[in-house]
């Protein structure tokens, strides 16, 4: 069982272990759910490397990393997957992917994948600012510190004064998280809603993969 | 750095300053999103007899273009820049009266929007305010704009530019409707249309069929006049 320390997983992502026919480059901040998927379903003919989660705050470097990672691996493998969406490359991860000759997950984001991306695209929720369960435990490297509410928290409404609620959307049942999602909204002086996704089409897209 | 050399118990006094120094202490002040010395600075130059236009131009957008420029070279990030532009509008909130009564002059004007399904304005607000310090009329539709409010506001304020904001990719392509849109109706040429947000770049600004795609506020703000004086020189010859 690989050591899944979110620190770890936001800075340095989590190296591939060698054993599987088919890889599956993620990002970090999925890492917990497809290695849940991986053993409610027993997928062991699947491998697993994930990029540094942070990533997520920097779309611009993703589809190099992920092109690299493919480039440096897909030999060592029958197949690789890649488990990102669009994730804010504005349509070049998907270009690559199809350059590459390997499948990616469908829609623009986690969260929509998560909640079904039909579904979170018909919901038409634009003033809602979305959290995940890894996002929740990771909300102050991700958010509050990039954006330097830790030093100066009188910015807040600059950044989120449009915003009306925070939708924690939740992978796993975990009233501690349910907690943390709550004081995240809390301090952002923003409405909460949880909404159960489980893992959603990421399910999905990993059995097929 | 700071202009004046002064030791970490000193209070310096503005007042004390010359206007040379002022002013540089303000580029200072600025950079460190200091708006209440902003402020304070703004009212010693008005008390000093300067032009609110100068006062603007000199002072707050000159310190400004220091901020955009360390910006883009990624000395500053977004919260500094924040910060600096929070103080900068603590400048403007004091001379934008003064400038409306002493006739400022007009370079041209700008109606401005975050596209439909985005909410997110801290770019355009940031074009705004330096468009605005420009000597550009600024018309801001806020956020979350259908095609339909870009083209009202452009019959009512028939302004020479159009800009549209996006910080979401899933928001982006919407500026190709609007421009569509304003190419179906046969408007699309009477008005220069710039672009910009963090997720676009120079090619979607011109596969959209954009006039400039504009990487940040100053460099909007050097577009839009470019695209100005040429269009007035057209109009005169």
């Amino acid at each position: 069982m690989p050591d899944l320390n979110d620190q770890s997983l936001t800075i340095d992502g989590l190296a591939p272990n060698g054993r599987g026919r088919v890889l599956i480059i993620a990002c970090g901040a999925l890492a917990h759910e497809i290695l849940a998927i991986k053993r409610m379903n027993g997928l062991d003919h699947l491998d697993l490397q994930c990029l540094p989660a942070i990533l997520h705050n920097h779309p611009e470097r993703i589809t190099d990393a992920v092109r690299d990672a493919v480039e440096k691996h897909r030999a060592d493998y029958d197949r690789v997957f890649v488990a990102y969406a669009d994730c804010g490359t504005g349509g070049l991860l998907e270009m690559a992917c199809a350059d590459m000759g390997v499948g990616m997950i469908r829609g623009p984001h986690c969260y929509a994948f998560f909640d079904g991306v039909d579904q979170f695209e018909s919901r038409g929720e634009v003033t809602a600012f979305f959290l995940t369960d890894f996002l929740a435990r990771q909300f102050d490297a991700f958010v509050w510190k990039p954006l330097g509410l830790d030093k100066h928290p009188e910015l807040l409404s600059l950044y989120f004064g449009n915003y009306d609620k925070l939708v924690y959307l939740a992978q796993i049942d975990d009233p501690e998280l349910d907690d943390l999602a709550r004081k995240h909204a809390d301090r952002m002086g923003l409405a909460y809603e949880r909404r159960f996704t489980g893992y959603g089409e990421l399910e999905t897209a990993i059995k097929h993969a | 750095m700071k202009a004046i050399a002064m030791s970490e118990d000193d209070d310096l006094i503005l007042s004390d300053l010359n206007d040379e120094e002022l002013v540089e202490q303000m580029f200072d002040d600025l950079y460190d999103g200091l708006k209440e010395e902003i402020e304070e600075g703004v009212n010693i130059l008005l008390e000093r007899g300067w032009a609110p236009y100068r006062i603007l131009t000199e002072a707050l957008v000159g310190g400004m273009t220091i901020v955009g420029k360390d910006f883009r070279d990624g000395i500053l990030f977004v919260p500094e820049v924040l910060l600096a532009a929070n103080a900068m509008k603590g400048g403007m909130a004091i001379l934008k009266p003064l400038l409306a009564e002493t006739g400022a002059p007009r370079v041209g004007k700008m109606v401005i929007g975050t596209v439909k399904g985005d909410i997110h304005d801290i770019g355009k607000n940031l074009v705004s305010m330096m468009m605005e310090g420009a000597g550009f009329e600024v018309v801001d539709l806020g956020i979350n704009n259908a095609v339909e409010a870009y083209l009202e506001a452009l019959e009512a304020e028939k302004p020479d530019i159009l800009g549209m904001s996006a910080l979401l990719t899933t928001t982006m392509p919407y500026m190709k409707t609007v421009i569509d849109t304003m190419v179906e109706q046969g408007i699309r040429d009477d008005y220069v249309v710039l672009v910009g947000g963090a997720p676009l770049n120079e090619e979607f600004g011109r596969a959209i069929g954009a006039d400039a795609y504009c990487r940040d506020a100053a460099v909007a703000v050097e577009t839009a006049k470019t695209f100005v004086t040429r269009r007035h020189n057209q109009m005169n010859a």
